[in-house]
């Protein structure tokens, strides 16, 4: 059967590039970078040379980056780090309702610490409203986290605009560190610490074809922040314990790679996505783009298909060999619908539908032309077995949900896992 | 080991009785697209025995699994067998659901159960 991956904002294929530049470092250059023995020094030169390899990329100094396990432990470094900096100066923190799990749950640890959080809405389309951003700076204001780009809807920020806002506002007293979660967007469209005038950078090397274990975060020279683990000398006493050298080294091509094809890799991806985009509204009806039209990641495709729900769409893709994500309550864990839809104020029941095809270099054409071919045929058997797509057949009519609709009185069951 | 058991996927693959009867004897709607999720069943009765029984489910996987398995069982059965019909009893037969999912066992047995007593109000009358 056809297999054809479309989850890539969770994870990308590795580039065969990267594993070969990889291989030598598990059996035969095993050293200790932190030995000066010659096999510690071929680590320590591989360090240092992925070290250089992943600044490029960003425009950054090659002793501005960090090498992590993963965008999640950078995320938390930079927060959890720079918040506990920066506590004698203030303990106002502002993040973005839309940013990632690491993000949403490091504020929450450190909201229970006494810190205080201010969270920026958004807009249906997921952009970051810049009025609420302006209001929300304080004096004792010390930290910003607000991601790159999203990779659930695809919306890409102002992020250049929104530092210049921040360090601008007459509200403040502070220096103020503004880090962007990255991990969406490096490797896939152009990104320039130095042009963004940005202080924190979280990128990760498992959405850029690299392998899974290897992340940094860059830290423009002089912005404090207190490491998170205590140990040893590794990565300048910013994170202890010893670098997983084969998956730096990965990282460390994979960047490389990156900047020498993003672009063309930008536009092939791009052109595969608005054609999905163009053509599965004209096979299907009542579907509904999620994110920005313009500013979007070249290989996002997120929509809502009406009177359907996204579980059962995913479940029924992957039996086709297409396999895709789901932002409905039943996709997630904890059976709500994602809080990035719910931030974007999407009609919750509409919602429910949401199905995500992420593409990556590795997509063809003839897989686009596999989705528009067996894609309307899951919804049509979806909604040929849809309660509310018989309702709204028969009668014009959509049935609402929410308190004083048709579903008022029976809403028991959805709260049985908090 | 795969989310759903194989029988979940195979009644979510292949669902028996989807659709609706015209003249149903009894209609029981649950559930809410809030939640995900919403079943409305139909049956037909005679001689206090399920004779006939269609759904239609807007839901997840486990959800469209639960309502083909319950119009499944319920067929042929008398209504007070239908009403001892329990949750854990349609989980079972489904080889278990994943912690997070047994709601969706719930409204199976809760829409056939609200379709009966429709049944009975209307015959009440």
């Amino acid at each position: 059967m056809k297999q054809i991956y479309l989850d890539n904002q969770s994870n990308t294929k590795l580039d065969e590039r990267v594993l070969d530049a990889m291989m030598p470092f598990f059996v035969e250059y095993y050293g200790n970078p932190q030995s000066i023995y010659s096999l510690g020094s071929i680590s320590k030169d591989a360090l240092e040379t992925a070290r250089q390899q992943v600044a490029s990329l960003i425009n950054a100094d090659a002793k501005e980056i960090v090498f992590t396990a993963s965008g999640t432990e950078s995320n938390n470094l930079a927060i959890k780090g720079i918040a506990d900096a920066l506590k004698s100066n203030g303990k106002h923190i502002i993040v973005s309702a839309i940013e990632h799990f690491s993000v949403l749950n490091s504020v929450k640890r450190l909201k229970n610490e006494g810190f205080e959080v201010s969270f920026i809405p958004v807009d249906a389309r997921g952009n970051i409203d810049e009025y609420e951003l302006k209001k929300a700076l304080r004096k004792d204001t010390i930290l910003v986290s607000i991601q790159y780009a999203n990779s659930e809807v695809g919306t890409v920020q102002e992020i250049k605009k929104l530092v210049s806002i921040v360090k601008k506002s007459d509200n403040t007293s502070n220096f103020i560190v503004f880090h962007t979660d990255a991990v969406s967007a490096c490797g896939t469209i152009s990104v320039d610490v130095r042009d963004l005038d940005i202080d924190a950078l979280t990128l990760s090397a498992s959405v850029m074809y690299g392998p899974k274990g290897a992340a940094a975060l860059y830290i423009k020279k002089g912005v404090k922040i207190n490491s998170q683990m205590d140990g040893g000398v590794q990565e300048n006493f910013k994170r202890s314990g010893t670098e997983n050298i084969p998956a730096i080294v990965g990282f460390g091509m994979a960047c490389e790679i990156a900047k020498k094809e993003i672009i063309r890799n930008s536009e092939i991806v791009q052109k595969l996505r608005n054609k999905l985009i163009a053509e599965l509204p004209k096979k299907i009806e009542h579907i509904y783009l999620n994110g920005a039209q313009e500013n979007r990641l070249p290989g996002n495709i997120n929509f809502s298909i009406e009177f359907v729900e996204g579980e059962a769409l995913f479940l029924l893709l992957d039996a086709k060999g297409i396999m895709a994500a789901s932002g409905s309550a039943c996709a997630n864990k904890n059976l709500k619908l994602s809080h990035v839809l719910t931030a974007m104020n999407i009609d919750v029941a509409v919602g429910q539908g949401s199905i995500l095809f992420t593409l990556s270099k590795f997509n063809t054409e003839e897989d686009i032309n596999y989705i528009l071919e067996e894609f309307p045929k899951v919804v049509k058997r979806l909604r040929d077995m849809s309660p509310l797509y018989s309702y709204f057949t028969k009668t014009g009519k959509r049935k609402t949900a929410g308190p004083g609709t048709d579903f008022d009185d029976h809403s028991h069951h959805c709260d049985i896992e908090e | 080991m795969p989310f759903y058991s194989e029988k979940v996927m195979e009644h979510f693959a292949n669902p028996r009785n989807v659709g609706e009867i015209k003249d149903a004897d009894g209609i029981g709607e649950v559930g809410n697209p809030v939640c995900g999720d919403m079943m409305t069943f139909y049956i037909k009765v005679k001689d206090n025995k399920i004779e006939d029984v269609k759904f239609k489910t807007f839901g997840c996987g486990a959800a469209i699994a639960v309502s083909s398995m319950v119009s499944e069982m319920v067929l042929g059965k008398t209504i007070e067998e239908v009403m001892s019909l329990t949750n854990a009893d349609v989980a079972k037969s489904l080889g278990g659901l994943p912690p997070n999912k047994m709601h969706c066992s719930n409204l199976g047995a809760d829409a056939l159960h609200k379709a009966i007593e429709n049944y009975k109000s209307k015959r009440g009358k």
